[in-house]
């Protein structure tokens, strides 16, 4: 591959981090095994081996076809990944153990099911960064992905409660032993027909405007989408029952919308509709109940977890939450060590609660280092919108970034009693195929943006590796030209 | 737009900065809350990790673990059932503790700091520490008898309770609290079922769940003539004195006349203190009260141990079943001037006096051992998991109320009422008995309850034992004849049934 003299790509440093990132992955292999087993097998890395080698084969493909790529994010995602399925496979062994059997194989259980799916979201990943070379591409598709996005948004909610619906939240299609998140893709899709949607309107939004109160308020026919797109979060919450999704959608639009028209006002606006929405709902909930009364429950689960009523209640108990809280608080600052808790005792701690059962383990310590991990991801997507010379890159990235952020904390803010708990995946960390594809294809975008926005600006021909690309500056201005 | 999106990186930190603290709030600051907290399922399965310590008496296990494939591993049970529960207690996965199973807590789970050295060798060899063991004083064949005879009474009680105590030491070797409970129930680790378990005993109107010989107090009725005749003595009266009697008598100032129990005892108007004492006489000792007046009968009581309410009985270092706190309860008018006619029904162990069957015992056990009256116990040996000795019980004297001098004649008053008195079923072959009876009423339509309070010397002169048995409610005749017969068989069971 061609190679520029005075910058760096990081692909090297990128190699190295992964080889971090795959020991760490390997030694809590080996201390869980030590802890569960009271010996280390002679197969402890093998796990970790075969995660290596699939990550190396991204780093390759990365190195040939997105070689400024943010030599971060790929080490930073694969040790979240790589503990993930470390902590499911502490779990098929605890289980195994709990029932007197053997332990699966590397390929059995929990952490088989997510290694397998890691090769998948790798694949797709490596498809996306191979087959989308330059991502202003995919503003060419944004009208089909923003319909993809509502579709994919609204499946769960149309289709039977039978279905859809797993512990009262119906964000799934279920097919036999198979179960979807459609909602995860949808957070690429809706970023990305959003960057699209307001570069091209970005100048009205930003340029009509009304000053009130010192700020400047845009034009009332200009409020048009937000409506429609603050409506139909409102929608998720009340059909779907929940809050963390809708709360993800309109964080989403809301942060692309500011960042598009560089106007406050938009955000205050949106909050305000979105908290005025949450508190009415949870009125609602309150006084006539129906299809509120889930969301008030949940907030009031929420605000009192230890309350006999609400921990004995039969459906939509604070139990998950207490448990969660117990786990972490027995935890405390250090852990009890990988493999030494009792993660079981909190339900869906392969999914939702993965966080609580690895922080009852790795403790505050542990956890830190994990959020600090997903803060890594999110402020070098961040970095990546930064740089990027067009402003669809921008608004993409930064969306997307913002996104996961925002993902992070409404499940991390549940869990630990922080907002009202609503089912979102751990980005990650969560057994399931659903998220890990969707999130790898969002890294895998992330990576794309960040690699444009490090290649070099000026130079030769030679520093492009890609002849079909145009020249980066003149493609950006473009799109930001169209008038409406 | 690269502003806002800056200003997005800042929202993203300061959103990651509050899940940061609230980890903290978590996991730091009230980590040590949730981490012990009691809905919380690690606490049980970590405690029930370790086998806890076995209760045993005589070599008998009373409180067990066993082995079990549930989540909790080791299930607490109690061979013996009721016959021990109100010493024993239980140990519930969700609930309290009670009984020698909470005061001794510590050392049955193995956390006890006297099994520091264990857990840490145990940290070198590998294996898990259990939990130490319990010895108790109890002497299983003075158990059985007592737990036997209560429950078969002539006199029909349901309720009631008997001690036995070796007068020398104040080692408890019989606690009988009727009607009593299975605890394997409340052990269960069907969380659901105990506490099922458990409403059906708390709901129960017989109360099984109260040990009657510690934790309440009743009228003692003539057994507290003993302590008013320990006043007369102290007061500086002979065991031969003559002291006012009669048939009826009526304090002055106001109340109904006090009677004898039959017409004929005590008619004449003077009784030797001890003639008072065998045959039980009201009227000589509501007058002999009235003339030593409330001070002295309080402060003889006081001294026997009424009044202390911090005496608990279990592990001689202070830990155990606590004791209620026996009373003379009220004897004056609201002028602060003695009410005679109070004080002549309390001289007679009526009134407000109430009394723990627990002080009864002590009060035999003290008279029997010379005026030395010993702290009861119940745990005779702490025994680390691998059965060493930790800790044995050396006997500690609680309170000295009265000189040998008072001792002795009260041992011969006591005698008199076995020989020659009302306690005449409380004799047994080979030993030299001494008691008194009491029939205290307590209520308008009620049975009265039945005392006797009584101590057994065997043919060396050794004091080998002083009980105190108590049925309540009992009904027909002589009932306290029925209280000392029963006494008289745990005694004997004590004396002989140990290593004495």
């Amino acid at each position: 591959m061609p190679r520029v003299s005075g910058t760096k790509t990081g692909r090297n440093a990128e190699l190295g981090l992964l080889a971090l990132a795959m020991i760490i992955v390997a030694i809590y292999a080996a201390i869980v095994e030590s802890n569960q087993l009271d010996k280390v097998t002679s197969t402890f890395w093998v796990p970790a081996a075969l995660l290596s080698a699939l990550f190396l084969g991204l780093h390759t493909v990365v190195r040939f076809v997105a070689p400024y790529a943010d030599p971060v994010l790929i080490p930073a995602v694969a040790l979240l990944n790589g503990l993930g399925i470390g902590f499911l496979r502490r779990l098929d062994i605890g289980d195994a153990l709990g029932k007197k059997l053997d332990p699966p194989g590397i390929f059995g259980g929990l952490g088989g099911r997510q290694l397998a799916w890691t090769l998948i979201s790798l694949i797709l990943a490596s498809v996306l960064l191979v087959i989308i070379r330059d991502h202003k591409v995919v503003s060419r598709y944004a009208y089909t992905l923003g319909l993809a996005g509502i579709v994919l948004v609204m499946i769960p909610a149309i289709l039977p409660a039978s279905i859809s619906e797993i512990n009262g939240a119906r964000l799934w299609i279920r097919v036999g032993p198979l179960s979807l998140q459609p909602g995860e893709f949808a957070k690429i899709a809706l970023v990305s027909f959003f960057a699209y949607y307001l570069v091209r309107k970005r100048e009205v939004l930003s340029l009509a405007s009304r000053r009130f109160l010192g700020l400047d308020f845009p034009r009332g026919r200009d409020l048009g989408p937000v409506v429609t797109v603050w409506l139909l979060s409102l929608l998720v919450l009340v059909f779907e029952k929940d809050l963390g999704t809708a709360l993800l959608y309109f964080g989403l639009f809301v942060v692309t919308l500011y960042v598009a028209t560089e106007r406050a006002s938009w955000l205050i606006i949106g909050l305000l509709l979105f908290f005025g929405g949450v508190y009415v709902a949870y009125l609602l909930g309150a006084a006539i109940g129906g299809p509120f009364a889930n969301f008030y429950d949940r907030a009031s689960v929420w605000l009192h977890p230890f309350d006999q009523e609400n921990y004995f209640r039969e459906f939509g108990s604070s139990y998950q939450l207490v448990q969660s809280l117990l786990g972490l608080g027995t935890g405390g600052l250090f852990g009890s060590g990988p493999g030494n808790g009792s993660p079981r005792f909190v339900p869906e701690v392969q999914t939702d609660f993965i966080f609580a059962g690895m922080g009852e383990e790795i403790g505050l310590f542990g956890l830190s280092a994990l959020l600090v991990c997903y803060l890594l991801i999110v402020e070098r997507g961040l970095r990546a919108a930064l740089g990027v010379r067009d402003s669809f890159g921008k608004l993409v990235a930064g969306g997307l970034a913002f996104t996961l952020g925002l993902q992070v904390f409404v499940i991390l803010g549940g869990i630990t009693g922080l907002i009202p708990l609503t089912g979102q995946t751990t980005p990650f960390l969560s057994a399931g195929g659903s998220s890990l594809m969707a999130n790898w294809l969002l890294i895998a975008m992330l990576l794309r943006i960040s690699d444009a926005s490090r290649s070099p600006v000026t130079g030769g021909p030679a520093n492009q590796p890609g002849p079909k690309q145009p020249p980066v500056q003149l493609h950006g201005a473009m799109t930001e030209v169209i008038k409406p | 737009m690269n502003a806002p999106l800056r200003k997005a990186g800042v929202v993203i930190m300061v959103l990651f900065a509050l899940l940061f603290a609230n980890l903290n709030w978590v996991q730091a600051y009230r980590a040590d809350k949730y981490r012990n907290s009691d809905w919380n399922s690690r606490v049980q399965v970590a405690e029930y990790e370790v086998p806890r310590g076995t209760i045993e008496a005589d070599g008998k296990a009373l409180a067990e673990s066993k082995l079990t494939d549930d989540a909790l591993k080791y299930l607490r049970t109690y061979p013996e059932k009721q016959m021990y529960a109100p010493v024993i207690g239980y140990k519930p996965v969700n609930l309290g503790e009670v009984g020698i199973e909470r005061s001794e807590d510590e050392f049955l789970s193995g956390a006890s700091d006297k099994l520091f050295a264990d857990r840490v060798s145990s940290m070198f060899t590998g294996d898990q520490p259990g939990g130490g063991n319990i010895v108790l004083t109890l002497k299983t064949k003075a158990q059985e008898v007592a737990w036997k005879q209560m429950t078969n009474n002539e006199r029909g009680a349901e309720k009631g309770s008997a001690i036995a105590l070796d007068p020398r030491t104040g080692a408890v070797q019989a606690m009988v609290s009727m009607p009593s409970y299975d605890p394997n129930p409340l052990a269960s680790h069907t969380t659901k079922s105990a506490a099922a378990a458990y409403d059906k005993l708390i709901k129960d109107k017989d109360n099984p769940l109260l040990n009657r010989s510690v934790a309440e107090t009743y009228p003692p009725g003539s057994t507290f003539k003993v302590i008013v005749s320990a006043a007369a003595l102290r007061d500086g009266m002979s065991q031969n004195d003559e002291i006012e009697a009669g048939g009826s008598y009526t304090a002055p100032g106001s109340g109904a006349p006090i009677h004898n129990a039959e017409s004929e005892t005590c008619a004449s108007s003077q009784v030797t203190l001890k003639e008072a004492l065998t045959t039980s006489c009201n009227t000589g000792y509501a007058q002999l009260g009235v003339k030593l007046g409330a001070d002295k009968v309080k402060k003889e009581a006081q001294a026997w141990g009424f009044e202390q309410d911090d005496l608990t009985v279990g592990n001689l270092d202070g830990s155990g079943l606590p004791v209620a706190t026996s009373r003379t309860g009220a004897m004056q008018n609201a002028d602060g001037s003695t009410d005679q006619a109070a004080l002549a029904q309390s001289s007679i162990g009526q009134k407000d006096v109430r009394m723990t069957v627990m002080e009864g015992a002590l009060m035999a056990a003290t008279v029997a051992n010379g005026g030395k009256q010993m702290r009861p116990y119940l745990v005779q040996q702490e025994l680390n998991a691998d059965r060493r000795p930790i800790y044995n019980a050396s006997p500690k004297t609680l309170r000295t109320p009265i000189d040998g001098t008072i001792a002795n004649d009260l041992k011969e008053m006591m005698v008199s009422v076995v020989e020659n008195g009302t306690g005449r079923r409380a004799r047994i072959d080979g030993f030299t008995v001494g008691g008194k009876t009491g029939t205290a009423q307590n209520g308008p339509n009620a049975n009265p309850h039945a005392w006797f309070v009584g101590f057994a010397y065997n043919d060396k002169g050794e004091a080998v034992s002083a009980a105190c048995v108590m049925l309540e409610n009992a009904d027909g005749s002589s009932v306290s004849g029925e209280a000392a017969r029963i006494a008289g068989l745990i005694m004997k069971a004590a004396a002989g049934g140990g290593g004495d």
